[in-house]
């Protein structure tokens, strides 16, 4: 619980949340991504995942942050997803998070939208 | 070179937010922009992270950062730890080229640190393992 409340103190935390929307599960992550945050990602997605949501949209609008932890995480759930015939998309990335994902190559391997629109209408 | 920052504390992830703020506090000082904080975050995560899980198997030990100043808008930072011998450069990097089913998962946190950073070296010195970070402000 201290623990918690230091890291909402000085702004290391990420929530999720989500809402179906079409036939995309939309998740919303919000703060940061990283070594400490990205298992609880990883383990909640995870669980979405063997519960039968094969089509996950992450919304980045909010992610302000992310660490090779976080892409390692996606990277894992990716995999998962591509063996179990389903798809993860991602939109509305921000600067440090494009950034990110332009160096590690994620364009050339992921459907990345400017918005959330504009992953509907795809 | 003066220091800006020291920090000596157990290599635990719960520290990391001490460490990371430490420097972000250091680099907003010396006027560095958002991004080069950002990659300055990204790459300290990778190390700390590292050492906090690999470098004392089954034993407590220490990590130390500090933060010097070499000229204006270039920062040097020593990351130090008396564990494991453990040279991060020898790592090989992630194909970033291969497709979903072919890419390693790992591997990411190094590449990121020799792309990101202006000058990165490794040295093992009386038993310590000794990275140092030359990071420039763009």
């Amino acid at each position: 619980m201290m623990k918690e409340n230091f890291l909402i103190k000085i702004g290391l935390t990420m929530d999720i949340h989500k809402k179906k929307e079409k036939d995309f599960l939309v998740i919303t992550v919000k703060g940061r991504l990283d070594a400490l945050t990205a298992p609880d990602l990883e383990k909640d997605l995870l669980e979405t995942i063997a519960g039968g949501e094969l089509r996950l949209l992450l919304d980045f609008s909010d992610l302000q942050y992310i660490s090779s932890a976080g892409l390692r995480s996606l990277l894992l759930l990716a995999k998962k997803l591509k063996s179990a015939q389903g798809e993860i998309l991602f939109s509305s990335l921000q600067g440090p998070v494009a950034e990110v994902f332009k160096i590690s190559g994620f364009y050339s391997i992921f459907k990345i939208f400017d918005s959330l629109q504009d992953a509907y209408q795809n | 070179m003066p220091i800006l920052a020291e920090i000596v504390l157990p290599a635990k992830l719960e520290h990391l937010p001490v460490f990371l703020k430490t420097l972000i506090q250091c680099a907003r000082d010396q006027g560095f922009s958002a991004k080069r904080i950002n990659d300055i975050e990204l790459v300290v995560e990778e190390v700390l992270v590292n050492i906090s899980n690999y470098a004392y198997p089954g034993k407590d030990g220490e990590v130390k950062v500090v933060c010097r100043m070499d000229q204006p808008g270039c920062l040097i930072i020593e990351i130090l730890d008396s564990g494991f011998p453990f040279n991060p450069l020898d790592q090989e990097d992630p194909d970033v080229t291969a497709d979903i089913g072919e890419r390693k998962i790992g591997g990411l946190g190094v590449f990121l640190m020799k792309t990101l950073m202006d000058e990165v070296y490794y040295q093992r010195l009386e038993k310590k393992n000794i990275l140092t970070l030359v990071v420039h402000n763009k």
